[in-house]
C-alpha cells in the first residue's frame, strides 16, 4: 500500500469538510473492497476518511411514511439482523454477503457507492424503488446507478442513508459464484400495491438493470409461470470464466422465478 | 504515524501506528502475537480472524487506528487462565480438527464467534458459518465435529 493518512471524524459534516479539502481524499466504510483495492496499489488517496465513528451513519428505523431507513454506515450484518422485522427479503439479502466477518464490517453505502456489477445490495435498492440520501441531496434508485463501478455521486458526496419503501412481497435470488460469493446472477423481485420491479445483478456488463418485461408480466400475473414466456438478451451480458453471457441469460429467467415463488 | 490505544486480550496496549498498518501488522509485528495468522492477504481466507468488540472481523481487512478505543481478542486469548485449552481449543484436538494448523486460528475465532450467539448450532449453520475460513488440510468434516462438540453437541471422537 502506498502511504496515506486515517481520519475519523465523528460526524458526517467533519467528514464532507476532511474531503472538500483536498481532491485525493476518499471515504472509508468498512473497507472490504477499499482495502483490498490499496493494497494491490489501484488507488492512491492522501488521506482515508473513515466513517466508521460517525454515529448518525447507523441505525435502522421508521420514517412517518413507513419507509425502512437504514443508515449508510450501517453494516450487513447489522441490517441482516435490525431489518429482519419490517423488511424480511432485504434483511435476508444482507445476510448473505460473503461471510461472516465480512458482513461485520462491510456497509450498505460503501457497497453502494463502489457499485460493483456483481454486488447484491444495488439489486435490492434498485428492485425496492429506493431512495439514496447523501450530504447534499436524494437520489431516486433509478438515477443512481449509471453502470459498472458507476454511479451518481459527486467527488466528495457521502452516501448517509437508503430509504426503501416496503413492498407487500419480496424476494431475493442469488446464484452464487462458489469462490467470492458474489452474485453470479442474482434477481430481487418486489411486489408493491400498484407496480411489481425486478432488478437483476451480476449479469449485464451495464451493472443493476430493471427488467421491465418481467415486470409487466408479473404485474398482470404474479407467479413463476408468468414468466415463462419472457427471457432477456445474451446480448450485453458478462462473458467470463464462471459463465457465458447466454448461461447468464438463462439464469436471469431462472432466479427470477425462484424469487417469484419465495416471495413473502 | 499515531498513538493507538486498544484493549487485546484484557490489556490496554498503546503503540504508534501510520494510517496504512493493518490490525493484523500491529498485532503480530507490534505487539509479537504471532498466532494470528495471514493466509491470502486479500480478504478471502479467513486465517487472520480475531473478534474486535466481539464481532469476529478479517484483521488483515482493517486499520489499526480503526481499532481506537476497542477491544480485541485474539488466539492468544482463547486459552483458560490456567493456560490449559479452552472448549473450542480442546475439540479441535480431540476431533482431529487441525492438521498443519494454519487456519486454526482464525477457525477457532470463528467458532468462538458463531457459539456466542448460537450456543447449539446446525451442523448446516456451522458450514454456513465457516464459509469465509479456508482450510486446505482437512476437508473441513473434522472442523465441523469439533465445533459441534463444543457446543455440547454429541459427536463421536475420530480416534482415541
Ligand atoms: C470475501 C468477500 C466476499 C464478498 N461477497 C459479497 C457478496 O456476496 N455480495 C456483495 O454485494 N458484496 C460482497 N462483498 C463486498 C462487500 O459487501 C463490501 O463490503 C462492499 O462492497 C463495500 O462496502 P464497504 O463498506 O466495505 O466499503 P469500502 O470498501 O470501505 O469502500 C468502497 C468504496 O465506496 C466508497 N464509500 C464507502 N462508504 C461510502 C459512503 N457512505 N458514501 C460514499 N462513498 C462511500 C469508498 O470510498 C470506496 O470507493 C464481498 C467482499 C469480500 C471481501
Ligand atoms: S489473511 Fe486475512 S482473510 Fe486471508
Ligand atoms: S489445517 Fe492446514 S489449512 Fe487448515
Amino acid at each position: 500500500m502506498y502511504a496515506f493518512e486515517l481520519e475519523r471524524p465523528e460526524t458526517v459534516a467533519a467528514a464532507v469538510e476532511l474531503l472538500k479539502g483536498d481532491d485525493e481524499a476518499m471515504p472509508l466504510g468498512g473497507g472490504q473492497t477499499l482495502i483490498p483495492t490499496l493494497k494491490a496499489r489501484l488507488a492512491q488517496p492522501s488521506v482515508l476518511v473513515s466513517l466508521g465513528a460517525i454515529g448518525e451513519l447507523r441505525g435502522v428505523r421508521l420514517d412517518e411514511a413507513g419507509h425502512l431507513c437504514i443508515g449508510a454506515g450501517e453494516t450487513h450484518a447489522g441490517v441482516a439482523r435490525q431489518a429482519a422485522a419490517h423488511y424480511p427479503a432485504l434483511a435476508a439479502l444482507a445476510g448473505q454477503i460473503g461471510d461472516p466477518a465480512v458482513r461485520n464490517r462491510g456497509t450498505l453505502g460503501g457497497s453502494l457507492a463502489n457499485n460493483d456489477p456483481s454486488a447484491c445490495y444495488p439489486a435490492a435498492v434498485l428492485g425496492s424503488g429506493a431512495v439514496v440520501v447523501t450530504n447534499t441531496r436524494e437520489i431516486a434508485a433509478d438515477e443512481f446507478f449509471q453502470g459498472m463501478f458507476t454511479t451518481d455521486l459527486e467527488e466528495g458526496e457521502i452516501i448517509t442513508e437508503v430509504r426503501f419503501p416496503i413492498p407487500q412481497a419480496a424476494s431475493y435470488r442469488k446464484f452464487a459464484q462458489p469462490a467470492s460469493r458474489f452474485a453470479l446472477t442474482g434477481v430481487f423481485v418486489a411486489r408493491f400495491a400498484d407496480a411489481v420491479r425486478v432488478a437483476v445483478t451480476g449479469a449485464s456488463e451495464d451493472g443493476v438493470f430493471r427488467w421491465e418485461e418481467a415486470e409487466a408480466a408479473l404485474a398482470r400475473d404474479f407467479s413463476p409461470e408468468a414468466l415463462a414466456g419472457v427471457s432477456v438478451p445474451a446480448d450485453g451480458m458478462i462473458g467470463d470464466l464462471h459463465g457465458t453471457p447466454e448461461y447468464r441469460a438463462h439464469l436471469v429467467g431462472v432466479m427470477a422465478a425462484r424469487a417469484v415463488a419465495a416471495a413473502r | 504515524m499515531r498513538k493507538v490505544t486498544m484493549t487485546v486480550n484484557g490489556k490496554s496496549v498503546s503503540a504508534e501506528a501510520e494510517g496504512r498498518t493493518l490490525l493484523v501488522e500491529f498485532l503480530r509485528e507490534g505487539l509479537g502475537l504471532t498466532g494470528t495468522h495471514v493466509g491470502c492477504d486479500t480478504s478471502q481466507c479467513g486465517a487472520c480472524v480475531v473478534h474486535v468488540d466481539g464481532r469476529a472481523v478479517k484483521s488483515c481487512s482493517i486499520f489499526a487506528l480503526e481499532a481506537e478505543g476497542a477491544e480485541v481478542r485474539t488466539i492468544e486469548g482463547m486459552a483458560n487462565e490456567d493456560g490449559s485449552l479452552s472448549p473450542i481449543q480442546k475439540a479441535f484436538q480431540d476431533h482431529h480438527g487441525l492438521q498443519c494448523g494454519f487456519c486454526t486460528p482464525g477457525m477457532v475465532m470463528s467458532a468462538a464467534a458463531l457459539l456466542a450467539e448460537t450456543p447449539k448450532p446446525t451442523e448446516a449453520e456451522v458450514r454456513h458459518h465457516l464459509e469465509g475460513n479456508l482450510c486446505r488440510c482437512t476437508g473441513y468434516h473434522n472442523i465441523v465435529k469439533a465445533i459441534m462438540a463444543a457446543s455440547g453437541q454429541e459427536m463421536q471422537v475420530a480416534a482415541e
